[in-house]
């Protein structure tokens, strides 16, 4: 039984993964990220590690990925149609090439290893591994330090986040025209990939698409009263 | 299951992930796609923990998702920042550091 469940959730673990590579719309992209975390918490389920699975779920799954989706969103920027790989063939024959080179390690490194644990299932469990008890315990005792370190990165990164994105500190000088209510949107992303200034403004959908350059700088200031009442 | 397949797929995903961050362009799916191999990392380290049937890789886990939860917050923000400043959300466009 564990045998078919873990060829089920691995498998949706991969195509979600295959998923993330492969999507053009990054919508897309986040939700089969999504489905891939919960067929990973489900893999650390068989494993008997239930708190984290839990934290998955939770952390993972559900408060960054909404981040996530937000931030989509609003920049809504996906790849332009037709450039995925435009990166040229010879950056994804390298890419790809080296991917491979990666996997090819990794295997050699899981097969060829003198661990003849690995071929187990893994040692004799005691009844508390994976509950929260256990985890509290050993965040309180040995990795007391860590924790700590962990809360305080935690503390900077919002810090950080609230410092690049606030609108105080990074405000382009012509914000106001970025609004798509004011009439002039000129975003640099594609069209049609699913943005809100898109839902708002019929954007891409009805209207021709103007050229993906940043037009936006030279257009016309608007009334800088009517960017104020933006705040 | 043996904890060998648990790697497997692991690496597997390290792969998907290494590879999407090589191949795309837009920042928010090679954050994407750097999620993928943190988790890779997450699915290897939990194999380890119930090899042993220690809760340390458990540990190890949860701080790597506090990393990775960090690296979220930043990566997004530096992208909305970019996207204020009507940079091009684009990496192969983003190769001037300065400005």
């Amino acid at each position: 039984m564990t045998f078919l469940f873990f060829f089920i959730f691995a498998g949706f673990a991969l195509a979600g993964a295959a998923g993330v590579v492969v999507l053009r719309n990054p919508f897309y992209c986040v939700l089969s990220l999504v489905v891939h975390l919960i067929s990973l918490a489900l893999l650390f389920l068989l494993l008997e590690a239930q708190f984290v699975a839990v934290a998955q779920i939770v952390v993972y799954a559900g408060a960054v990925m909404v981040l996530y989706v937000f931030v989509v969103a609003y920049v809504g920027g996906g790849d332009k149609p037709d450039q995925l790989w435009s990166a040229g063939p010879r950056q994804k024959a390298l890419a790809i090439g080296f991917a491979s080179l990666i996997f090819i390690e990794l295997a050699i490194a899981i097969l060829g290893t003198a661990l003849s644990a690995l071929g187990t299932e893994g040692a004799k469990l005691s009844a508390t591994y994976g509950t929260p008890a256990e985890i509290g315990e050993l965040l309180l005792t040995d990795y007391l330090l860590a924790f700590e370190l962990a809360s305080m990165l935690l503390l900077i990164a919002a810090i950080g986040a609230v410092a690049l994105a606030g609108r105080r500190g990074g405000i382009a000088e012509d914000e106001g025209n970025l609004s798509p209510r004011h009439g002039v949107v000129h975003t640099p992303s594609p069209a049609a990939t699913g943005s809100m200034a898109e839902g708002v403004s019929g954007y891409g959908v009805t209207t021709p698409l103007p050229d993906p350059q940043f037009e936006g700088r030279e257009l016309q200031q608007p009334a800088r009263e009517t960017a104020e009442d933006d705040r | 299951m043996t904890v060998n397949w648990y790697l497997i797929v692991s690496a597997m995903i390290f792969t998907l992930g290494a590879a999407g961050v090589m191949i795309r362009r837009n920042p928010l799916v090679i954050l994407l796609c750097l999620e993928l191999m943190l988790n890779a990392g997450n699915l290897a380290l939990i194999g380890f923990s119930r090899m042993w049937g220690d809760g340390a890789g458990e540990i190890f886990a949860i701080v790597v998702m506090v990393i990775a939860a960090c690296e979220v917050a930043i990566g997004l923000g530096i992208i909305v920042a970019l996207y204020r400043r009507r940079l091009p959300v684009d990496v192969d466009e983003l190769k001037e550091l300065h400005g």
